[in-house]
């Protein structure tokens, strides 16, 4: 099988200076995907750009630089609405990371919004930051959490979700697409399930938005998380999006500069949203840097990437299930995935073969992903995962399932 | 475009491998008068040690746990080494594989198999790997006995 897709992967790899290398005297195979993205040089120069050239703090000075980081800051907004498909830009927050931005709603919505007895709703799949946050707030205001099955396909139990969402639930909390099985989740009916029972949804977007034709209105959710460096931009710009209405009902997550409209010795009034939730300086380079990744991405169209990703994912998986010993965890199926491809290989353990592979110039994950929830559920102790990106192609593949051959033949000749 | 296959000598000799496939001292004690256990947060390595001490006399160890090659042959070697030694030697031959691991010293000559691991401290990520089974043994000579 060839993978071929609309996407001009060589171009595209081109404009990834970081890829121009080599890793242990071999051509870096990057697969880290899920942690993190590459740069291309377009992110790259507009960062450096905007120190060379439009400096300034935002939104209070009147001179002309002042004004042009303004403008190049807020009209990343737009970029970054236009990308999920929201109608407004104002219902944009930036923030460090998806982690801060689930922390955002856990602090201003859940302390105003979940009382003593109420219950969240989240996953067995969840990525630590996407629990931790819930069990902080449950143990403040005396909350319980509870948990929807995965299946052993890899898919999340919807009926297990339907039977936990009840009347006392506030609030379902799910990722649209996991980091280690690679599943997207069904959020516009998971959504139905949560509204029906008067909760609200908060969706993980942070592995979706890099790979997913998306569009917040049809997924029905409320509140929409993620992440600018795991979509071609700089690390420590997060994104929240909140349902219209809903941040103007918030009380700020931070105090500080910038989220204040009047100041008094004794009380203050607040900015309008966004700002409000934006305390102090925020990261304006590299907020600006972001929007150059969303206009790569969107030059290439995002139903394009996803189109190059399946069929990149499919190629691997065929390829993978050839060895032996191994296991995918996580559907097969490329309409039910994303890119993210865990897997185990029978008495081989994740770390040795993360060192193997990497002599051969090839970047994987081993480990528990920050999902020991997960784990548990998978009855292993940490998996490995090559998770494809547009300049990933075949060679990539190639290159990865050579050097998994090796590890096999050092290390499972007893067990093989 | 065949290019030849990297070589692990410097990470995974064949004493490594040998320890990790047919590990020595493994499983537990029928009486122990000491036991610990240490985790790897970051990789899920596990190792417990169970070790019978007759004054200062280590006079049987063993080790169960789960993980990867490093962390496991590190433990193997571990109890192959200082079995029927006395705790001064095994605090010794610990300083000497931290000081190996962690300060890229020349192995001491007594380390025997220990020094085959003496490639992993070019690896930081796996250095830990090593060290789980010592900081284990550091903990079982320093803690009161079973039962105490």
């Amino acid at each position: 099988m060839t993978v071929s897709s609309k996407l001009d992967v060589a171009r595209i790899q081109r404009d990834f200076p970081i890829l121009d290398q080599e890793v242990n005297g071999r051509r870096l195979v990057y697969l880290d995907n899920a942690a993190t993205t590459q740069k291309p040089r377009q992110v790259i120069d507009a960062l450096v750009r905007y120190y060379e050239t439009s400096n300034a703090n935002i939104h209070r000075g009147i001179h002309t630089l002042a004004v042009r980081a303004t403008e190049q800051y807020e009209g990343v907004r737009g970029k970054v609405a236009a990308h999920i498909g929201a109608s407004n830009a104002a219902d944009i927050v930036f923030t460090r990371n998806t982690t801060e931005s689930i922390n955002l709603v856990a602090r201003a919505w859940g302390d105003a919004n979940i009382r003593a007895g109420d219950e969240i709703v989240l996953s067995v799949m969840e990525h630590h930051s996407n629990i931790v946050p819930w069990q902080m707030l449950a143990k403040r205001v005396g909350a319980n959490l509870k948990y929807a099955e995965v299946r052993d396909d890899g898919t999340l139990d919807l009926d297990s979700l339907r039977r936990l969402v009840t009347s006392k639930t506030k609030l379902v909390s799910i990722v649209h697409m996991s980091n280690v099985l690679g599943t997207v989740n069904p959020v516009a009916e998971i959504a139905r399930i949560a509204h029906a029972a008067g909760a609200l949804l908060l969706v993980d977007g942070a592995q979706s938005a890099p790979h997913l034709p998306l569009n917040v209105g049809a997924m029905g959710c409320d509140f929409f998380a993620f992440s600018a460096h795991k979509m071609l931009g700089p690390t420590g710009v997060g994104v929240l999006w909140a349902k219209p209405g809903l941040l103007e009902e918030m009380e700020p997550f931070l105090g500080g500069g910038e989220m204040i409209s009047v100041v008094k010795p004794d009380a203050s009034t607040w900015a309008d949203v966004p700002h409000k939730f934006e305390a102090g300086t925020p990261n304006i380079a590299d907020v600006i840097a972001f929007g150059a990744a969303l206009d790569y991405l969107s030059e290439l169209g995002m139903d394009t990437v996803r189109e190059h990703e399946k069929a990149i994912t499919a190629h691997a998986i065929e390829q993978l299930e050839r060895l032996p010993g191994i296991q995918i965890h996580g559907p097969h199926d490329v309409e039910l995935r994303g890119g993210a491809v865990s897997f185990t290989i029978a008495g081989v353990h994740p770390h040795d073969v993360s060192t193997v592979v990497d002599s051969y110039g090839v970047a994987i994950r081993a480990g528990h992903h920050c999902a020991q929830l997960l784990m548990r559920r998978l009855n292993v102790p940490a998996t490995n995962r090559a998770s494809f990106y547009i300049y990933n192609d075949e060679r990539d593949v190639e290159v990865l399932i050579e050097a998994l051959r090796h590890a096999i033949k050092v290390f499972a000749n007893d067990a093989a | 475009m065949t290019l030849p296959e990297p070589q692990f000598d410097d990470l995974y000799r064949e004493l490594i491998l040998d320890h990790y496939r047919r590990p020595r001292n493994r499983g537990s004690l029928a009486v122990a008068t000491r036991t610990a256990e240490g985790v790897n947060p970051v990789c899920g390595d596990e190792i417990k040690l169970d070790l019978l001490l007759n004054d200062d006399v280590i006079e049987d160890i063993a080790f169960s746990g789960q993980g990867c090659s490093i962390s496991q042959s590190s433990a193997s070697m571990l109890t192959d080494r200082i079995k029927g030694r006395t705790t001064a030697e095994a605090n010794q031959v610990m300083g000497e594989v931290r000081a190996m691991l962690m300060d890229g010293a020349e192995p001491s000559p007594d380390l025997g198999d220990l020094e085959s691991l003496e490639g992993v401290a070019r690896l930081p990520v796996r250095v830990k790997c090593a060290l789980l089974c010592w900081n284990v043994l550091q903990q079982g000579l320093t803690t009161p006995a079973n039962g105490a």
